[in-house]
C-alpha cells in the first residue's frame, strides 16, 4: 500500500515534469505545481507510514534501468530525509506557481523543477549502487540546468561552471567508493554490501569511506569543498535555491550516514573525528562569512555551510561515540543531528524563499541597497523574521531544540572520554558556541538592515508585497519553525527510530519525549511548550502595563541626529558598516580586499578631487587553494593541446607508439 | 502536586518581583558607590526606581520611520528576561515551569533579549541606532561563546545542565568552589557580566557622547514607557547575571524548601550577595578606564580561553 503511494508520488513528479514541458504556456505552471505538490504529499504520506510502522518499503524492477534494474527501499532513516524534502518541495511548488505567474520562469524551469524535486525524493530511497548513482546524477543535472536558466548573467554562468565541476568530481569520488566496496562484496545492492562490510580489508574500507566522505561532504558544502555553494545557491532562482539549501545539501549528510554507519558498518574512530573536524571548520568558516557578507543570498548560503557543519559535528560525535561503544550517547547525537537537519531545512527554505521574494520585489539582493521592507512587504518580512529568529537558536523556535539536543549529546560525551574524543567534543562545543553568537549577528544584520529602517534606493522604496502563493509557500515552512520549537517532542520518537536504523540495532531511546524533551537517565529537561506559553504571557502582561498607563496612540517625531532636523536614508548604517567591527576582529581569516583611491586636483595636491573606496571579501579558500589548482589544470590543458593538434598523421603515430609499448610490456 | 505547583509559581513571581525592584536598586547602588569613590554625594540608591516611575506614565513617542519592531523590542526584552528570572533558582532551588531551568535555556533567553533590542535599535533607521546595534552584536557575538562554554564547564562538573541540579550539587560538594575549573569559569563569567551589562571597561553607561556609546546609542530612540521597559529589562538582566554568579559560585543561603521564613532568608542573603558583587564592579569601574572598542574583543577572547581551560581542567583533573 505505502509502496504504491511512494511510487505514485514519484510518478506524479514525473508527470509534473512532462506537463511542464508539453503543455501550453498558460496551463503548464498550475499543472506542474499541482502535480508536484501531489508528488510531495504522496511521498510524505508513504514516508510517514514507514516511520509509524518502523517497516521498510521495497520495490524492484528489472525493466526500468537496463542491465541493472531499479531497486528502491525506504527505511526509517531514508524516510526522515524524504519527509524533509517533501515538506520543502510542497512549499517550493506552491511558491513557484506564484513566482512563475509573475514572470519568473519559462518552459525549461517549469519542467525541470518537478524533476529536481522527484530526484531529491528518489535519492534516499535508492537501494543499489546503480539506482543511487542514477538518482544522484539526475539530481545534480536537473539542479545544474535550473541554475543555468539564468545563463544571461555572467555570475550565473560562473556559478554553474563551479557547480558542474565540483558536483561531478564529487559524484566520481562517490562512484569510486561504492564500486570499490560493491566489487569486494560481490553485489551492487546495498543489502549485499552491508552483509559483507565486516569482511572488507581495513585499508579498502577506509579508502572507500574517505572517497565517499569527500563526495558527500562537497554536496553538503563542507569546507574546504564548499566553494560552489556560496556561488550556486545565490545565483539560482528563488525556489531552486530554497530546494538546494533546504533539501539537496541534506542528502550529502544522508550519504555520509548511509555509507559510514550503514554500508560500512560503523568503522573506525578516526573516520568520525575527521567528519567532526570538517564540521568544526565548516561551522566557523560559514558563520564568519555569513556575519561579514552584505549580499542577502550569499549570507544565507554561507549560513548553510555553517549549519551543515553543525550537523556534521553531531554526525561525527555520534560515530565516534558509537566506535567507543556508547550506543545510547551515539543515538542521542544522531537524533540531535537529524533534528537539526529538519529544522534547518524548514528555516533555510523559508529564508531563501523570502530572499527570492525580496529580489523579486526590490530588484536586488544587496542589503546595502535595501531597507524599510517590513512596511512594504509585511507578510514576507514577518515570515522571514520568524525563520531568522529560529536559525539563531533562540527559544521558543525550532533551532533552539536542535541546539539543545546537540549540546546535551556533546556534554554527555565528555563523561565517557578518551583524549581524542574529548578534544573533538571540546572543539565541537567551542565551534557551536562561537557560531551561535556570529549567527545572531549575521541575522540581526540581514533582518535589521534589509527590512527595518528607511529604504536606501528608489527600487526598495517602490517594492510591494509579492503574490499570495509566494507568501503561502513561505508560511508553509514557517509553521514547522514554530511547531517544532514549541513541541519538539512530536518528531523526536521518529528520529530515535531513524537513528536506530542508521546506527544498526535498537539501543534504548536516549530522549524521552512527552510535553517536553528529557534526556534519559538524567534530570536534564526542557519544556518548550511551557516556555512558549510563559513568554507569550509575559509579553502580553508587559504590553498591558505600557497600555494601562499611556494613551492609545503614539506620537511620531523625528529621530535624534545631534540636533540636525533632517534624517536621510544615506545616514543609516549599511550592512557593510554593520559587519565592519566583526570583519576587523576576524581580519586574519576573512582577508578582505580593500582599495582606497584618492585623486587630487591638478592645481593643488592638498585638495582631493575624488575618493573611491572599495572593499570586497572573497572566499580565502577559493583564492588560495582552488585558483592555483585551476591554473595547474589549465597549464596541463595547454600541454595536452600541443600534443593534440588535429593532424591525422600524428594521431596514427601515437597509436603505433602505444601499440609498441603495450607489446613490449606484455 | 497542586500545592507544590502553586508554591513554585509563587516563588517564580517573588523572584520576578525581586529582580524588578532589586535590579534597579543594584544600578542605584553602583552609581552611589562610584559617586562616593569620586568624592561626590551621589543620587539616592532608589533613584533608578524613581526614574522608572517618572517614565512609565509619559507619552509614547516613536521615530518617523520606525515600524512595529520599535515598540515590540522592549516587550520581548522584558518578557524573555522575566521568564529567565522566573525559572532560575535565585531564592529557592525549587523553580517553576516543571524544572526546566536548564542553563542553556537561560543563555539563549538572554540572547533573545539582546537580539530584540538590537533590532529595535536598527528600526528607526538612524546612524546612531545602527552603530549601537552593530557594536552590541559584535560584543555579544564574542561574549556569547565564553558564557556558553563557562556554563558548560559547570555542567560537566555537576553532570547535569539543570541549574537547580548544579546549585544543589555545589551545596553537596563544597570543595568544588575551590576547584580550578570553578575558578577559571568564574573569571570567564565575570568578564562576560561586564560585557553583557555594559559596564566600564567595555561600555560606559554614563557617557553623553553618542559616538562613544554602545548600549545607549542603540536605545537612543526610546522614550517614555518604552524607555522604562528597556531600562527595567536591562536592570533585571543585571540582577539575574549577578545572582547567577552568586548562586553558582557561592550558593549558601538559597532556600531548599518553599517555606516562607526560608524564602525571606534566601531573599535577604541574595540581596546581600548581589550587593557585594555590585560594589566590587563599581570599584572596578571607578579604577579602570574604558577600553577602545577594538580592544574589547581581546578581553572577551581571554574570557573564552579561560572558559575552554575550565573545561579542559575538568577533564584532566577529575
Amino acid at each position: 500500500m505505502s509502496a504504491a503511494l511512494f511510487l505514485g508520488g514519484l510518478g506524479l513528479g514525473a508527470a509534473g515534469a512532462l506537463a511542464g514541458a508539453a503543455l501550453p504556456a498558460r496551463a503548464r505552471v498550475p499543472a506542474a505545481a499541482v502535480l508536484t505538490a501531489g508528488a510531495c504529499i504522496a511521498a510524505f504520506a508513504a514516508a510517514a507510514s514507514v516511520l509509524a510502522s518502523g517497516g521498510t518499503i521495497t520495490f524492484r524492477s528489472a525493466e526500468i534501468l537496463p542491465l541493472t534494474g531499479v531497486s528502491l527501499s525506504l527505511d526509517p532513516l531514508g524516510a526522515i530525509f524524504v519527509i524533509t524534502t517533501a515538506v520543502v518541495g510542497l512549499a517550493v511548488s506552491c511558491y513557484a506557481s506564484g513566482y512563475a505567474a509573475s514572470g519568473g520562469s519559462g518552459r525549461t524551469a517549469t519542467a525541470l523543477l518537478p524533476l529536481f524535486i522527484t530526484s531529491l525524493l528518489l535519492v534516499p530511497a535508492a537501494a543499489s549502487v546503480a539506482t543511487f548513482m542514477a538518482a544522484w546524477e539526475l539530481m545534480a543535472l536537473s539542479s545544474l540546468l535550473l541554475l543555468l536558466t539564468g545563463h544571461r548573467r555572467r555570475e550565473a554562468r560562473d556559478a554553474a561552471q563551479w557547480y558542474a565541476g565540483m558536483t561531478h568530481v564529487g559524484a566520481a569520488a562517490i562512484l569510486l567508493a561504492l564500486v570499490l566496496i560493491s566489487a569486494h562484496a560481490g553485489g551492487q545492492s546495498f543489502a549485499a554490501i552491508r552483509a559483507h562490510a565486516g569482511s572488507l580489508p581495513p585499508a579498502v574500507r577506509s579508502l572507500a569511506f574517505l572517497l565517499a566522505l569527500a563526495g558527500f561532504a562537497s554536496k553538503a558544502g563542507a569546507v574546504p569543498l564548499h566553494v560552489w555553494l556560496p556561488r550556486a545557491h545565490p545565483e539560482a532562482p528563488g525556489p531552486v535555491s530554497a530546494l538546494m539549501s533546504g533539501a539537496m545539501v541534506n542528502l550529502g549528510i544522508y550519504g555520509i550516514v548511509r555509507t559510514g554507519d550503514g554500508l560500512l558498518g560503523g568503522g573506525q574512530m578516526w573516520w568520525w573525528l575527521a567528519v567532526a573536524g570538517l564540521g568544526v571548520v565548516s561551522a566557523l568558516f560559514g558563520a564568519l562569512h555569513a556575519a561579514a557578507s552584505s549580499d542577502l543570498k550569499r549570507l544565507l548560503a554561507y549560513s548553510t555551510v555553517d549549519n551543515m557543519g553543525i550537523v556534521l559535528i553531531g554526525v561525527g560525535a555520534s560515530g565516534a561515540l558509537a566506535a567507543r561503544g556508547h550506543g545510547v550517547l551515539a543515538a542521542l547525537a544522531m537524533v540531535a543531528a537529524l533534528f537539526h537537519v529538519i529544522s534547518h531545512a524548514a528555516v533555510k527554505g523559508c529564508l531563501f524563499l523570502g530572499a527570492g521574494s525580496v529580489q523579486h520585489a526590490a530588484g536586488t539582493r544587496d542589503l546595502d541597497r535595501l531597507g524599510g521592507l517590513l512596511r512594504r512587504l509585511p507578510a514576507t518580512a514577518t515570515l522571514f523574521g520568524i525563520a531568522a529568529l529560529s536559525i539563531c537558536a533562540l527559544p521558543p523556535f525550532s533551532g533552539f531544540a536542535g541546539e539543545w539536543l546537540l549540546l546535551q549529546a556533546l556534554l554527555r560525551g565528555f563523561s565517557g572520554h578518551s583524549a581524542a574524543t574529548a578534544t573533538a567534543l571540546l572543539a565541537g562545543v567551542a565551534a557551536l558556541a562561537l557560531t551561535g553568537g556570529l549567527t545572531a549577528a549575521a541575522f540581526v544584520k540581514a533582518f535589521g538592515i534589509g527590512f527595518l529602517g528607511q529604504p536606501r534606493t528608489p527600487s526598495a522604496e517602490a517594492a510591494a508585497e509579492v503574490t499570495p502563493a509566494m507568501v503561502a509557500g513561505m508560511a508553509l515552512l514557517a509553521v514547522p519553525c514554530l511547531v517544532l520549537g514549541a513541541v519538539p517532542g512530536a518528531i523526536v520518537p521518529l528520529l530515535v527510530k531513524a537513528s536506530g536504523t542508521a546506527l544498526g540495532g535498537t539501543p534504548p531511546a536516549p530522549v524521552r519525549a512527552g510535553t517536553g524533551l528529557a534526556i534519559a537517565g538524567s534530570t536534564d529537561v526542557i519544556q518548550p511548550a511551557l516556555l512558549t506559553a510563559a513568554l507569550i504571557a509575559a509579553l502580553v502582561l508587559a504590553w498591558a502595563l505600557v497600555r494601562a498607563r499611556a494613551r492609545a496612540g503614539a506620537r511620531r517625531a523625528e529621530a535624534w541626529a545631534c540636533g540636525r532636523e533632517l534624517q536621510t536614508a544615506r545616514m543609516q548604517y549599511t550592512a557593510t558598516s554593520f559587519a565592519e567591527p566583526l570583519q576587523r576582529v576576524f581580519e586574519d581569516v576573512l582577508r578582505p580586499d580593500r582599495d582606497l583611491d584618492v585623486s587630487h586636483l591638478a592645481e593643488s595636491q592638498y585638495f582631493e578631487d575624488a575618493i573611491a573606496y572599495s572593499s570586497r571579501i572573497d572566499d580565502a579558500i577559493e583564492r588560495h587553494w582552488y585558483r592555483p589548482l585551476i591554473g595547474l589544470v589549465s597549464r596541463w590543458g595547454e600541454v595536452a593541446r600541443r600534443a593534440q593538434n588535429g593532424s591525422m598523421h600524428r594521431y596514427l603515430a601515437y597509436g603505433l607508439v602505444a601499440l609498441v609499448v603495450v607489446l613490449v610490456l606484455a | 502536586m497542586r500545592a507544590s505547583l502553586a508554591a513554585s509559581a509563587g516563588v517564580s513571581l517573588l523572584q520576578v518581583g525581586a529582580a524588578g525592584i532589586g535590579g534597579p536598586l543594584l544600578y542605584g547602588l553602583m552609581a552611589k558607590v562610584r559617586a562616593r569613590a569620586e568624592g561626590r554625594a551621589g543620587a539616592p540608591v532608589r533613584q533608578p526606581l524613581l526614574d522608572l516611575r517618572k517614565l512609565l506614565p509619559k507619552e509614547r513617542i516613536h521615530a518617523t520611520h520606525s515600524s512595529a519592531v520599535l515598540p515590540l523590542a522592549p516587550l520581548v526584552l522584558i518578557a524573555s528576561t522575566a521568564v529567565a528570572v522566573a525559572i532560575t533558582p535565585l531564592i529557592s532551588t525549587g523553580p517553576a515551569l516543571g524544572r526546566t531551568a536548564d542553563v542553556f535555556v537561560i543563555v539563549f533567553l538572554l540572547l533573545l533579549g539582546s537580539v530584540a533590542v538590537a533590532l529595535g535599535g536598527l528600526d528607526a533607521g538612524t546612524a546612531f541606532g545602527g552603530m549601537g546595534a552593530s557594536r552590541a552584536m559584535t560584543i555579544g557575538a564574542l561574549a556569547e561563546p565564553a558564557l556558553l562554554v563557562a556554563v558548560l564547564a559547570l555542567s560537566i562538573q555537576a553532570r547535569t545542565s539543570n541549574l537547580p541540579g548544579i546549585v544543589s550539587a555545589t551545596l553537596a560538594h563544597p570543595q568544588w568552589i575551590a576547584s580550578p575549573e570553578r575558578v577559571l569559569a568564574l573569571f570567564a563569567l565575570v568578564i562576560v557580566v561586564f560585557a553583557e551589562t555594559g559596564r566600564i571597561p567595555v561600555d560606559n553607561p554614563a557617557t553623553h557622547l553618542e559616538l562613544t556609546m554602545i548600549h545607549e546609542a542603540m536605545v537612543l530612540e526610546y522614550a517614555g514607557p518604552e524607555l522604562a521597559l528597556v531600562t527595567l529589562g536591562e536592570a533585571m538582566r543585571l540582577g539575574l547575571l549577578l545572582s547567577l554568579v552568586a548562586n553558582l559560585f557561592f550558593p549558601w543561603g538559597i532556600a531548599a524548601t518553599a517555606s516562607v521564613p526560608r524564602l525571606v532568608l534566601g531573599l535577604a542573603v541574595l540581596g546581600a550577595k548581589t550587593a557585594a558583587i555590585a560594589g566590587v564592579i563599581a570599584v572596578v569601574e571607578v579604577s579602570a578606564a574604558k577600553l577602545r572598542l577594538f580592544r574589547v574583543p581581546e578581553i572577551l577572547a581571554a574570557a573564552f580561553v579561560l572558559a575552554v581551560l575550565a573545561v579542559v581542567t575538568g577533564l584532566v583533573m577529575p
